[in-house]
């Protein structure tokens, strides 16, 4: 049990053309839009300039956005050193998504910029580029979001001052379907942030599933 | 060249920009276009699938991949001629 109170300072949910920021609904795309659509519809509907993200693949494209969201109108790197900020993640198909297509261009040419996308990390590098994140980091693959182990690892990187914040969450993409789920915790409290806990990290990603009770 | 400043916006990703963007003579590296070493491997990988070449050597590349015109030549020179 730890003795330090931290906080869920911001949340950021994507899922089925649906975008909310700590459980309010800023964007709903009712087009028939596939997943990469609806990605670049967000993209530019929120005004990220980032030409790189033209040429991520869609995990990387969807934690990229989600991180994008949570941490606007914050300036992060000039809040906390680099070496300070974590990022922690999981989904349950690691970069699958990426590794079928990837395997597509196999049987002709192999593309290079489809392979440097075949491990599931790749999004947690595309998200500490854009932040200058060098914290403590990792991706876990585990068949649900376990809300209990992602609050344990993260609470005990900031009890052993490993870091002072993380981004965590869950960051899901295969074929059609998308989720990411993703909460900035942090030593000191926000207006409006929550206890870090079990309770409220699922009730966070239950805001994801269309049950808002953020 | 305007095919292959299209090839090259396809190939990349590089949705922000039209043909028109990109100067015949403009750096495609660091400066200019700003690619990094995985989209020099992705330019390989172009001139093999639709023009069937394939580059001799890295150092060839440097010069090959300075710039459209300078790919256009290389193109030009060396596509494999049709009976």
């Amino acid at each position: 049990m730890s003795d330090t109170q931290t906080y869920i300072t911001a949340h950021c949910c994507i899922t089925q053309k649906k975008v909310y920021k700590n459980g309010i609904l800023l964007l709903s795309d009712e087009t028939g839009s596939d997943t990469t659509d609806f990605l670049l519809s967000a993209y530019k509907y929120f005004n990220v300039d980032y030409p790189k993200f033209y040429k991520m693949d869609n995990l990387c494209k969807l934690g990229f956005l989600a991180v994008e969201l949570l941490l606007k109108e914050r300036r992060i790197a000039e809040e906390y050193s680099p070496e300070t900020v974590g990022i922690v993640l999981s989904n349950a198909n690691s970069s699958l998504d990426a590794d079928l297509n990837y395997f597509q261009t196999v049987k002709n040419i192999p593309s290079p910029a489809q392979f440097v996308y075949t491990l599931p990390n790749i999004v947690i590098g595309e998200i500490s580029i854009r932040h200058h994140c060098k914290g403590e980091n990792a991706f876990f693959v585990s068949d649900r979001f376990d809300t209990g182990f992602m609050q344990f690892y993260v609470q005990d990187l900031l009890d052993r001052n490993r870091i002072n914040a993380c981004i965590s969450g869950w960051v899901e993409c295969l074929g059609g379907e998308y989720k990411a789920v993703v909460y900035l915790t942090e030593k000191r409290p926000a207006k409006g942030s929550l206890p870090f806990n079990i309770d409220h990290i699922h009730q966070i990603y239950e805001i994801a599933n269309g049950e808002i009770n953020g | 060249m305007a095919d292959l400043k299209q090839q090259i916006i396809a190939q990349l990703n590089l949705k922000d920009l039209k043909p028109e963007d990109i100067g015949d003579d403009q750096p495609l590296f660091v400066e200019g276009l700003g690619l990094d070493s995985i989209d020099a491997l992705e330019l390989i990988v172009l001139l093999q699938q639709e023009y069937k070449i394939k580059l001799a050597s890295a150092e060839e590349g440097q010069h090959v991949f300075r710039s459209v015109r300078t790919m256009a030549q290389y193109i030009t020179e060396h596509q494999p001629k049709t009976v």
